[in-house]
């Protein structure tokens, strides 16, 4: 009989970065980070800051406007490189369209209310 | 929305007033309800043997008693399974409607009918519960499992020797293991079980499926078993274990049509032991907007945001920068040591560094006329 609290863990052993799959990614903690603005009116904006290097921005946002329905744009920012802004709250569309894609749901943060 | 606010406002006014009532209320009626909720919480801390029969024993007429009421205690339940803290401010409204019930038998029948009375103060340990009850159940369990699988074990072995003494048991080898422990266990939880007879959680202890038959027990069944004996020991475990860490709602009203305004952010920082000014940081930057607080210590948010969406926010501040990671207990310090935000925890010593409160990408908004120098 197998009894799986006997197995002896190494509680000091190197549990390795979570994140080591795209480690190469120089932004801040590698975390992608989708962000919601309030406009003017009911209107609102989705950005989307800190995708990994190995996705390519620009088919990301094709994607995304066909996807969603949407407008948006790349912005280059100095600090936090390139951003995708898309018209309209899809902060949740988004999410769950990046971790259909493979992206693990640990590195995307979301934020706003 | 807007009819929402005028909704929530009077009975937060009512909440905090029956709780006054309530206490004014204690010295006069001797078995009024706020008094009992009390020895539950420190039955939990004991290390899982039987301490009192008393109060076990009255909250398990409770529990039978106030099935009806276990309904309503089943919503707080489930969100407790959801996220810890996001139950902290919808369990007000809850909490609001018992109060109300235990206020009206108080009055009516002060000393009239014990029963009636016990089952109102089943429901207000319950919609009090803290979240965190299952988490420490949760590592409690882990720690003496390995312990427990054995004694459970034990215990199994021993019942079907009494059941039929002629019966051979061929597991005998592990006996020798948990020898020690068997004669302190057989008090406690075999003899509970048995007097008891059923478990609050409805799983039936003397009558597991593998009693009958030959066969050997697999982990789900006897992990199962052990979360019965365990809450037919200590019924408090499920209803109650600590006190709720509460909030007052964020009160948000509207200033003319582009602003909010955020009331009681003192009252809230107070309660949380955070400086103001990291709370509307984190708020400024998790809305992606600007504000400023006002001579009365309001905060004015630009945007439009309600109540709700403020709750989410402050749900998450909490979270990430006023619990206690390892124990989950609310009562945290943050203190900033060279350049980085340390959280070091009051009840259980633990310290961590918490991430600092970052901005990120803000998208041009407005008019880009403004932006524009000279």
């Amino acid at each position: 009989m197998n009894v799986q609290n006997l197995n002896t863990v190494d509680p000091f052993a190197d549990e390795g970065d979570p994140l080591s799959g795209n480690n190469d990614v120089g932004s801040q903690q590698n975390y992608i980070h989708i962000r919601i603005q309030q406009r003017n009116g009911r209107k609102t904006l989705t950005t989307l800051q800190g995708l990994p290097k190995e996705y390519d921005a620009k088919k990301l946002l094709k994607a995304f406007k066909k996807e969603f329905a949407c407008n948006g744009t790349l912005v280059e920012d100095e600090e936090m490189g390139q951003v995708i802004q898309l018209q309209g709250d899809q902060r949740t569309k988004i999410s769950t369209f990046l971790t259909d894609e493979g992206i693990p749901r640990a590195t995307i943060k979301l934020h706003g209310f | 929305m807007a009819s929402e606010e005028p909704l929530f406002d009077p009975s937060l006014k009512k909440r905090s007033k029956k709780k006054q009532v309530a206490f004014s209320e204690d010295p006069l009626g001797a078995d009024a309800d706020p008094t009992t909720p009390a020895p539950p919480i420190d039955d939990t801390t004991a290390n899982g043997d039987a301490v009192d029969l008393g109060p076990k024993t009255v909250h398990e007429q409770m529990k039978q008693n106030g099935v009806g009421a276990e309904e309503e205690v089943a919503e707080p339940k489930e969100s407790k399974e959801e996220d810890d803290l996001k139950a902290m401010f919808g369990d007000l409204k809850k909490k609001k409607k018992k109060k109300e019930i235990p206020l009206d038998l108080g009055e009516d029948a002060s000393g009239t009918s014990t029963p009636t009375t016990t089952a109102p103060a089943a429901a207000i340990p319950a919609g009090e519960d803290l979240d965190f009850s299952d988490l420490k159940k949760k590592k409690k369990s882990s720690k003496k499992k390995s312990a427990f699988d054995l004694e459970a074990f034990e215990k199994e072995l021993n019942e079907s020797k009494v059941k039929d003494s002629a019966a051979p048991d061929d597991d005998d080898e592990v006996v020798p293991d948990g020898e020690h422990l068997d004669d302190i266990d057989e008090a406690e939880l075999g003899d509970d079980v048995f007097d008891r007879g059923e478990a609050p959680t409805g799983l039936d202890v003397g009558t597991e499926p593998w009693l009958g038959s030959d066969r050997d027990y697999t982990y789900p069944e006897l992990l199962s078993r052990f979360y019965a004996s365990l809450h037919a020991s200590n019924p408090s475990l499920l209803t109650s274990s600590g006190k709720r860490y509460t909030i007052a709602p964020p009160s948000i009203h509207r200033e003319g049509n582009k602003k909010s305004i955020f009331a009681n952010i003192s009252d809230i920082c107070k309660r949380m032991h955070r400086q103001p000014e990291h709370v509307i940081q984190y708020l400024f930057a998790e809305l992606g907007t600007t504000g400023s607080v006002d001579g009365s210590g309001r905060l004015v948010i630009r945007g439009r945001f309600q109540q709700k969406q403020i709750e989410n926010v402050l749900r998450r501040y909490i979270v990430e920068y006023v619990t206690c990671k390892t124990c989950k207990s609310p009562d945290t310090l943050l203190t900033k040591e060279n350049r980085i935000f340390f959280m070091a925890c009051e009840s259980c010593g633990s310290r961590r560094s918490v991430n600092a409160v970052k901005t990120g990408f803000q998208a041009q908004v407005g008019k880009r006329s403004r932006n524009r120098v000279g």
